[in-house]
Formats: structure tokens, C-alpha cells, sequence
């Protein structure tokens, strides 16, 4: 049986089931099983079905807080470029919540000096243990760092490519990948067009930021936003009207990463150079 | 050469899809190809590939059967990979997979069982024990070899040769597809991958074709037929052509839009694929073979029985490495790239052993001819003297 149908139950998100002492309801429930019992075949392909696309059992499966509703929520990213001073304080946040194993990224920050001949840009261990002095072979007229992480896109080429349907979006905008389905065939990790996902050594299944779903399903801030000193990351729902990232995107100037792709990006960004891509 | 060339995106460092995914559209190449040459002869009537029709419909069949393994050795959850099967998601065109590949092997083993089945029936007849009861059930205990049943052969033959040959091309074209619909990657993200690949499948299967046709010719020690030989090269050639036009045109275009992926894509060519691309794929197995198989196109009534056969086996085997370099081009080249546009990830060398080395490429590729040669030693590839004019394909009535 799929393992995520009980605990859409037992967190009680199909609201006004029969309760089970109702005979009627035992007596359909025995014939199911013996239905299922009968039909073996049937159960090995009931154990392989996904959940439909953006159907409930996600939200209870994947460690959502108690009583979170993901209709009341759908999650953006604001980043503003002009305030990052590249401590990694975020990367490191990233690896230690998530267990992020070293020499990959959720999130990682770029660094770019650029002047008017030429531009230099660098990522070492992606900006996990700061950024060490460089000297460049050309006039530099500014630098700045850039953090990136997944986008969240609405149109996103990772879901789409999945072969098994393991990449998903959830209700309130995250895009999470279920572990359990994932077959590690990385097709997703090449059609995201912003280098995002990466193929977990340990779990041999694909990985990537999820906003840190089992935080900010309890009211908390992904560990990224929350240890960021200087406030260039932020997180918001745009469903509330006066969020403050909500409202930046609204009357601000943003922008968005290779927007030419039509994947519309759920990461926006304020002061953004050219440069990057 | 240094790691890391410019800036790679921090996750960009790794190839995933490994030499497993190079020889995975290697192999279905030779499915597709050899089927197209088998169609020649069951769908299109053209008498000078009946001595290699058998060959190459067997061929189909034995790389068919080991096509889908590459994959498997590649996923990072093996034991799941019948979820593509079971629960495909449409719309990833990986999803495609087992529908295109089990269609197509169920029509490709009722071709072949309608093909081999008088050889089926005579090889019953003549067999004692076990192996009397094991062709008797290959033949489905039915030992009618009258007019009547031939002619629903060869219409069965026909009729399947004209569902199988979309299908092998479907089979195949989708692996270009795979590449080609990827907008994140401009060296994979084009049109014209599934065509290319489709062509540069035909190349590969009609070389491996002359290649096994030369060499179970001199097996045998019987000649090959310098008419079936002359038809291969013209085939060959002609594909090849196409392929090495579409597989120029992409860079040429590419270049002359000076598009944003031109800077990236040329220093990939020029530096960490210069020698598979433009040594292999272009000269060694573009080129060169180019004017080989020319000079057996044209100057072929000039031609001595054994320069032809040495020309174009020559050819062929050259082809060969031409596919197998396009392959690692597109499959790694693209991987090499970051998609930073900015930088070159570390090259990428192989592993020896493990499930994705070099071993288990080799041992990959050398398994369908051992099935081949089970096939011959079981079924016999090719028509028994006796066999021509009592059914099969037969001459008499060409399959149409």
C-alpha cells in the first residue's frame, strides 16, 4: 500500500471521515482488503503509484507542521544583492539543517568583481568559509556577492522531466523531491537550468533547497533568511497582503534569473547586476 | 588541464550521467540502424540486402535485448527502476521509455518468430529430445509450412517491418529528444538533436553491419556478396553525409549568430573536446571515411573484390568510432559545461571498474554478439539452402 496513505489520516487532513467503528464502513474497509489481498499484482502497482501532482499526501508526508494549512501559504524569496557581504553564515546554516554533504550546495553565494574590460566570478567551496582575498588582472569598478538557491519556478523544468513524478510543487509554491520515489536518474538535475539540484552521494537520490519545509511549516524562517545578518535574504508569503516581501515584489524593481527561460522563478532579486546569470 | 576552467556553478562539478549514458544511445543506435537496413529488404523490396537481412533483423533483436541495461547500471536506485514502467510520468520524455522499448521488443520478437519460424519448424523436425521439445515450443506447436500459411508470413513479416520501423526510430529519435529538449543546456537544447541522432544511428547500425557481414564472411570462408557490399557503402555513405552536414550545421549556425552560448560552446571544442570532436568525431570518423566510402560509391565497377572489401570495412569500423564519439560529445561534452556559461567543469575520465566503468561498457557492448552467436548456433542466421523457396521471406514473393 502506499506508506503515505495512514498519515494523511493520522494527521487528520481528510476531515470528516466515518469513524471507523461505523459497521458499514468496517465491512467496505474488509473488502477492500481482501480486494487487495486477492489482486497481488494490484498491490505491487498500488506500492509504485505517486501521489497526483499537488495532492494532499505530500503535505502531511513530509514532516508539515501540526495543523499547517498550505492553502493559507505560497512562499517567495527576496534576496537583495547590495546588502550581501559574503560571510557564508547561510551555506553553513544550509549544510548543518539539512545535512548537506560536503562539495554540494542547497545554497551557495557568488562572488563578482567587474570592471569595464573584463569580469571575474568565483564560488569557492561556494562561499562556505567566506571569500579570501583575489587580485584581478584588470580595473575592478565594483564587486558584489550574489546568493543563489533553488527558485521555486512556477514552470519549473525539473518537475517536468521527472520520469517517475519524485519531483513535485507543493500547494503553498515549494519544489521538494520525494526520496522515497526518486529513482537517481539525475534527468532533473540537467534541466535545471541554475545548477540547484545535485545527486546526494549518500542517498544516491537528487537533492535541493525546499525552503527548509519542516521550518517554515512551523511558523519558523528557513535557516538561510534566519541567520542572515545583514538581512539580504527574506522570506514571505504572498498570500498575506502586508508581508514585506510580498510587497517589495509588488512595488519594487525586481528581478528575476535567466528569465528568458520562462520558468518563472519564485527567487526575486533587487540590484542586480547584469553580469550575472 | 586545470579543474575548473572560469566559473562553474558549485553543483556543476560532477558529470552524472556517466559513460553508462554514452553507451546507452550507442546501443539503441545499433537497434535502430540495423532495423532500418533489415527494412530495407522486408519493407521496401530491395533484393541487394537479402543476404544481410536475416543478419541485421538479429542484430535489432540482440542489442535490443541488453538496450535497456545501460540505464539500469546508471540510476542511483536500480532496484526502482521499474517505476518508470509502472508509474510513468508523463510529462518527462524519459517517461516514454517503456512504452517505446516494450512496444517495440514485442513487435521486433513476433518479426523474428515470423521470419525464423520455417527454420523453427525444420530444425523440430530434425532434433531429437530436449532440444526437439524446446524448438517445439518455439514454434508454438504448429508445424504448417503450406502456401497458405507462408503468404500470412509474409504479410505478418510486412506488416510488422512497417510497425517496427517507426518504432525503432521513435525508440531512438526520443533519446535525441532527451537532449535536445533540454532549454538549460544550449549544446544539447536544439531541433535537430533527435534527427541527428537518428541519422548517426543509421550510420552506426549499416556499419556494424558490414563489419559483421565481412567478418562472418570470412567465418564462413565464403565471399561476400560484392553487390550486397556495394549497396551497404552507398547506404553508408549517404548517411553519413547527413549526419556530419546536420552535426556542422549546428555549430555553424550556432557561431554565426554569435549567440551567448558560442563563447562557451567553441572554447569546449577547442579545449577539453578537442580531440573527440574534432579529431574523432570530424576527421578520423568524419572525414576519412567520407572519401573511403566515396571512392567506393563512385569508382565502384573499377573496384577489385578485395579493395572494396578492405575500403569499406575500413570505413565502417571508422563510423563506428564516429558514432561512439558524437555520443561522448553530446553526453559529455554537454555535462562539461557549466551551466554558468561561464566555465568548463574538470574533465571527465571513467571509471575502470563499478557499475558505470569502462569493464562493464566493454562487457555491455560485447554482450549482444554473444547472443548473436547463441542465436546462430540455436535458430541459424542465416537462410538454409534448402529454406529459400519453401518460405520465410523468400524471393519469389518479395515481402511487401
Amino acid at each position: 500500500m502506499d506508506p503515505r496513505a495512514p498519515s494523511v489520516n493520522a494527521s487528520g487532513s481528510t476531515p470528516g471521515a466515518p469513524s471507523s467503528d461505523d459497521p458499514s464502513e468496517l465491512a467496505r474497509r474488509r473488502f477492500l482488503v481482501n480486494v487487495l489481498r486477492l489482486s497481488g499484482g494490484a498491490l505491487v502497482m498500488l506500492a509504485g503509484v505517486p501521489g497526483a501532482e499537488g495532492s494532499e499526501p505530500h503535505a502531511a508526508g513530509k514532516g508539515a507542521g501540526e495543523g499547517y494549512d498550505w492553502n493559507e501559504h505560497r512562499y517567495a524569496y527576496l534576496i537583495d544583492t547590495q546588502r550581501c557581504i559574503g560571510c557564508g553564515s547561510c551555506v553553513r546554516a544550509c549544510a548543518a539543517e539539512n545535512e548537506v554533504p560536503d562539495g554540494f550546495f542547497r545554497t551557495w553565494i557568488e562572488r563578482y568583481v567587474v570592471g569595464m574590460e573584463d569580469s571575474h566570478v568565483d564560488s569557492p567551496n561556494g562561499g562556505k568559509d567566506g571569500f579570501p582575498p583575489i587580485q584581478v588582472g584588470f580595473v575592478a569598478t565594483k564587486h558584489f556577492f550574489v546568493p543563489k538557491m533553488c527558485n521555486h519556478c512556477k514552470e519549473t523544468p525539473c518537475i517536468q522531466v521527472c520520469p517517475v513524478g519524485a519531483s513535485y510543487r507543493t500547494r503553498d509554491g515549494v519544489v521538494m523531491v520525494d526520496g522515497e520515489r526518486c529513482i537517481g536518474c539525475a534527468y532533473c538535475v540537467q534541466a535545471c537550468p541554475y545548477g540547484s539540484r545535485f545527486i546526494n552521494p549518500v542517498s544516491h537520490t537528487a537533492e535541493k533547497c525546499t525552503w527548509c519545509y519542516h521550518r517554515i511549516t512551523k511558523g519558523l524562517k528557513p535557516a538561510c533568511v534566519e541567520v542572515c545578518p545583514t538581512g539580504t535574504r527574506q522570506f514571505g508569503n504572498m498570500k498575506r497582503e502586508d508581508d514585506p516581501v510580498r510587497q517589495a515584489i509588488e512595488h519594487d524593481r525586481v528581478a528575476i534569473l535567466q528569465g528568458h527561460l520562462l520558468t518563472e522563478p519564485q527567487c526575486f532579486y533587487l540590484n542586480l547586476d547584469r553580469e550575472v546569470r | 588541464m586545470p579543474e575548473i576552467t572560469g566559473f562553474a556553478f558549485p553543483n556543476d562539478t560532477h558529470v552524472h550521467w556517466s559513460l553508462m549514458i554514452v553507451m546507452y544511445p550507442y546501443v539503441t543506435g545499433f537497434v535502430a540502424g540495423s532495423f532500418i537496413v533489415t527494412s530495407l529488404y522486408h519493407l521496401f523490396g530491395r533484393q541487394e540486402f537479402r543476404p544481410i537481412a536475416r543478419l541485421a533483423m538479429a542484430a535489432s533483436f540482440a542489442f535490443l535485448l541488453v538496450a535497456s541495461l545501460p540505464l539500469q547500471l546508471h540510476l542511483g536506485h536500480p532496484e526502482r527502476g521499474w517505476f518508470v514502467m509502472v508509474t510513468p510520468h508523463f510529462t518527462s520524455a524519459m517517461a516514454g521509455f517503456g512504452i517505446l522499448y516494450s512496444g517495440y521488443l514485442a513487435v521486433l520478437i513476433l518479426e523474428v518468430w515470423f521470419v525464423w519460424r520455417g527454420a523453427i519448424i525444420e530444425r523440430a523436425r530434425r532434433s531429437r529430445g530436449a532440444m526437439r521439445e524446446l524448438y517445439k515450443l518455439l514454434a508454438l506447436y504448429t508445424y504448417d509450412t503450406s502456401g497458405e500459411a507462408i503468404a500470412i508470413d509474409h504479410r505478418a513479416i510486412t506488416i510488422l517491418a512497417g510497425i517496427g520501423l517507426p518504432m525503432a526510430c521513435m525508440l531512438h529519435g526520443y533519446v535525441g529528444f532527451i537532449f535536445g529538449a533540454i532549454k538549460a543546456n544550449p549544446w544539447w537544447s536544439t531541433p535537430l538533436m533527435p534527427v541527428i541522432f537518428l541519422l548517426s544511428a543509421a550510420v552506426s547500425g549499416i556499419a556494424l553491419l558490414m563489419v559483421l557481414y565481412q567478418a562472418r564472411s570470412k567465418l564462413k570462408g565464403k565471399a561476400a556478396d560484392p553487390a550486397c557490399v556495394a549497396a551497404l557503402a552507398r547506404q553508408l555513405w549517404f548517411f553519413l553525409i547527413l549526419t556530419i552536414t546536420l552535426e556542422l550545421l549546428e555549430i555553424i549556425m550556432m557561431a554565426y549568430e554569435r549567440s551567448e552560448e558560442w563563447l562557451i560552446v567553441s572554447e569546449l571544442l577547442s579545449t577539453r573536446l578537442q580531440f573527440s570532436y574534432m579529431t574523432m568525431q570530424m576527421i578520423v570518423g568524419g572525414l576519412i571515411p567520407l572519401i573511403l566510402l566515396a571512392i567506393v560509391v563512385l569508382l565502384n565497377r573499377y573496384l577489385h573484390e578485395r579493395v572494396r572489401n578492405v575500403l569499406t570495412t575500413s570505413a565502417a569500423l571508422l563510423c563506428l568510432l564516429q558514432v561512439f564519439a558524437m555520443r561522448w560529445n553530446i553526453v559529455i561534452g554537454g555535462q562539461l559545461m557549466s551551466k554558468s556559461l561561464r566555465g568548463l567543469r574538470a574533465p571527465y575520465d571513467p571509471d575502470v571498474y563499478g557499475r558505470e566503468g569502462v569493464l562493464a561498457a566493454i562487457a555491455l557492448f560485447i554482450t549482444p554478439f554473444v547472443i548473436l552467436y547463441v542465436f546462430d548456433r540455436v535458430l541459424g542466421i542465416d537462410e538454409a539452402p534448402g529454406e529459400a523457396g519453401g518460405h520465410g521471406e523468400a524471393a519469389e514473393a518479395p515481402a511487401r
